[in-house]
């Protein structure tokens, strides 16, 4: 899938070419596509004239449904029908379990802690089932766009943790389909207002969907858009509006013991009654029992306001909290920018309008906003505007660090730090001989190890035997602008790069993804076979083609002898690269790679030193 | 690395915090990921590490501690895995005695003056230390180098003291 043309090695494609990529918020109760067409981003509907795809995906004897028609049957078939899934997403069974709410799923757990739905086809994970949501929005927009997508940017809540991060993008990773960036969604909504309003200065972007919560605050100058710092609350949004509602009303009517059917249903008419309050001042929420019985319940505004000011109120205090993390003033804020559908209940707009004393803005479609600003910045990331002034610096959302003596945790990365970010860290073996050492990733802001999230365990194998505290292993972390953590370990006196092997806490290894994607694809071998040789073409002639052009421009910073060996290793992989052994392909680019690397890294110095040098001059 | 190279700078305890963040701009569109997206997974690789730098230099050079604790360290003194602590005592006594007043701002009577007032007379006593800091910094002696360092752990204490008084405050909202 998802594979660009391939134009002859050093022969790029036609400039003009337009690439075709797409955005795409992968929501908690709706998910939206997004493309630029013709300068202009917009969402793209279904053949039905719908712009939102419901979160939603039924698994029946034959088939999946996914969207109107499975949320149609979700209060008929409950346990089948998963809605929510993101809330999911990178978390534990106990951890699901431990909410406020009643599920009516039947659950079992993967080796790794996955939560496991067990629908009539079977095990599914949150993973394979957001890949459902993904999948019939990718297909709309190649059958709209007219073509195969070469990528896509997907929208993940600000404050989502590198395991709801991971999953994200392995989703997309199941359909085959390439992740230019896992974009933050305040970011993007900033993108979206700010290209239009062209302002500078800092903005604050409440972000309050389905099921997450963000606040971001920016600095937006001269096309940079810099997130100073983020807050929020992966567990908190609209849906638990709802799940009050659910819980007052059954009380109300003295529902002891709700079926799953009977529940969902409720659930149902609590987003009805939640919705309707946003311009009613009250609603009667009413309820069809099995035995025939009607209950109705008139529910004013008031009460509505009553059961939700808590969570609303720790909304606010996440806002304050960002703002001083942010080293800003409420006053500061230039304008501050409502996103998600539950920005429309009123309460909320209230609380947020006192807090920052500005009226939000609320000018494009809080729903849309989102996949919006994700297309403009697939359109960039793709390479249809090579002159864009638009970079963005986005934050990590919460601290990473490792479990020491005594269950406590040593930060290593603070959360508000710039991404991408590297820091190392040294340890040393506390054993004569000793080869092996083990590491316990968490994050969070919390002192105990239990209070954090677990990330990942990792073994550092082939540390050289020494006496006790002689080895010094340096281990890197690393986060990239993805937001998505990776470690290296190096011992220090040898030189010895150790193994990591890091096992996901509750999330899918390298190795269950690859199973997967078999299992996905009718003629499994023969298909991955191609795609692999397909994938590898395609990087050959993206190395061949970025090569030739840095050797045009920048071939003065190599000897004669160093240009000659380039050039002999792009020559080789480019006729390797017109055959069809994929592994031969790899193992040209490595030879071409291993080439390259002092030049790769002499080039980036170089434009480092041009960045500055017009700087320079006029600073004297 | 040397960031105050990296970003232009001679190596002073002042700069120019404008025109540190216009260069710090300038950079990440040179060196940034994103930038590379479509480019080879090695130019990629480099961009992270490359940017990652130029974020953590930004970082350093923006924050005055640790812009201070840079200046030494390229100076040959090192204390950021340092575990050596003050030993003024009336410094440590002071120290002692606010951490008790944070202790009771929860259960008085007015904790918002309490905070106010507080965080007040940090920031007067750590401004002391930075003047005498910025005094040292500028003209640096091989005496003056340890003075420095025992001004900067001074106000890592000061920082640690701030950092208790926000998450009271922030307690206090919850």
């Amino acid at each position: 899938m998802a594979l660009l043309q391939i134009a002859e090695p050093g022969q790029s494609a036609a400039p003009h070419q337009h690439r075709l990529a797409v955005g795409i918020d992968l929501g908690t109760t709706n998910s939206l596509v997004a493309a630029v067409r013709s300068g202009v981003a917009n969402t793209l509907p279904d053949n039905k004239s719908h712009h939102s795809l419901p979160s939603v995906v039924r698994y029946t004897e034959s088939n999946v449904e996914v969207g109107v028609d499975a949320e149609l049957n979700s209060a008929k078939d409950p346990q089948n029908t998963i809605v929510s899934v993101k809330r999911f997403m990178g978390r534990s069974l106990s951890d699901i379990q431990s909410g406020s709410q009643d599920l009516p799923y039947q659950f079992e757990t993967s080796e790794n802690g996955l939560p496991l739905f067990v629908t009539k086809q079977g095990k599914v994970n949150p993973i394979q089932v957001s890949a459902e949501i993904l999948k019939p929005l990718i297909s709309r927009a190649e059958k709209t766009l007219g073509g195969e997508l070469e990528g896509v940017v997907i929208t993940v809540p600000a404050y989502f943790d590198d395991a709801q991060r991971q999953g994200t993008k392995d989703a997309a990773g199941l359909l085959g389909v390439k992740v230019l960036r896992l974009l933050n969604e305040p970011t993007a909504a900033a993108i979206a207002y700010g290209l239009d309003s062209g302002q500078e200065g800092v903005i604050a972007i409440y972000d309050l969907g389905g099921g997450t919560f963000d606040i971001s605050i920016l600095r937006l100058h001269k096309g940079v858009f810099e997130v100073l710092a983020t807050g929020g609350d992966s567990a908190l949004g609209g849906d638990d509006f709802d799940h009050l509602l659910h819980h007052y009303l059954s009380s109300e009517w003295q529902l002891n013991e709700l079926s799953a059917t009977l529940s969902r249903q409720l659930l149902i008419e609590a987003r009805r009654v939640k919705e309707a309050l946003t311009s009613d001042e009250q609603v009667i929420a009413t309820l069809n029992l099995d035995d025939g019985t009607q209950l109705s319940h008139t529910v004013t505004k008031t009460t509505f306001e009553t059961l939700i000011s808590a969570l609303v109120k720790k909304t606010v205090n996440s806002c304050r909290r960002a703002l001083r993390d942010a080293g800003i003033k409420a006053d500061e804020v230039l304008e501050t920018v409502m996103v998600g559908g539950s920005t429309r209940v009123p309460l909320v707009r209230e609380l947020v309008e006192n807090f920052f004393a500005k009226k939000p803005l609320t000018t494009i479609d809080p729903d849309r906003v989102v996949a919006i600003g994700a297309a403009i910045q697939a359109d960039i990331l793709v390479g249809n505007k090579p002159d864009s002034d638009l970079l963005l610096l986005d934050v990590l959302p919460l601290s990473l660090g490792i479990e020491t003596m005594g269950g406590l945790v040593e930060k290593i990365v603070s959360r508000n730090t710039t991404i991408p970010v590297a820091k190392a860290q040294e340890f040393t073996t506390f054993k004569d001989g000793q080869t092996a050492m083990a590491f316990h990733v968490v994050q969070g802001e919390r002192e105990l190890v239990d209070d954090c999230r677990s990330l990942a365990r990792f073994t550092l194998k082939g540390i050289p035997p020494l006496a006790a505290g002689a080895a010094h292993i340096r281990v890197t972390f690393q986060v990239d602008a993805d937001g998505l953590l990776s470690v290296t370990a190096m011992e220090k006196s040898t030189g010895v790069q150790s193994s990591i092997q890091v096992k996901p806490s509750f999330g899918l290894t390298d190795e269950e993804i690859g199973a997967m994607l078999k299992d996905s694809m009718a003629n499994a071998k023969e298909d991955i076979t191609r795609r692999m040789l397909a994938e590898q073409k395609v990087e050959a002639a993206r190395v061949l083609e970025t090569l030739s052009a840095a050797l045009q421009k920048d071939a003065n910073l190599l000897t004669k002898d160093e240009q000659n060996l380039i050039e002999q290793s792009m020559a080789a992989l480019a006729q390797i690269s017109s055959q069809d052994d994929a592994d031969a392909i790899e193992k040209a680019i490595e030879a071409v790679d291993a080439s390259t690397q002092d030049f790769a890294a002499k080039r980036m110095d170089n434009s480092i030193k041009l960045a500055l040098k017009g700087q320079s001059v006029d600073s004297i | 690395m040397n960031y105050f190279e990296l970003f232009s700078f001679t190596p002073a305890y002042h700069i120019d915090t404008a025109l540190l963040a216009e260069r710090y701009r300038e950079l990440q569109r040179a060196v940034h990921p994103d930038k590379f997206a479509n480019a080879s997974e090695q130019d990629k690789r480099i961009a992270v590490q490359r940017a990652a730098q130029v974020n953590d230099g930004f970082s350093t050079l923006k924050n005055p501690i640790l812009r201070a604790e840079h200046m030494l360290s390229l100076k040959g003194v090192d204390l950021s895995h340092e575990s050596t602590t003050v030993k003024d005592t009336q410094f440590l006594m002071q120290q002692i005695e606010w951490r008790e007043e944070l202790e009771d701002i929860t259960d008085s009577n007015d904790p918002d003056a309490c905070i106010s007032e507080l965080h007040d007379s940090f920031s007067l006593y750590a401004k002391q230390i930075e003047d005498n800091l910025s005094y040292l910094l500028a003209d640096l002696s091989e005496d003056g180098l340890l003075q420095a360092a025992d001004l900067i752990r001074k106000l890592k204490f000061m920082a640690k003291l701030q950092v208790e008084l926000e998450r009271i405050e922030d307690a206090l909202f919850d």
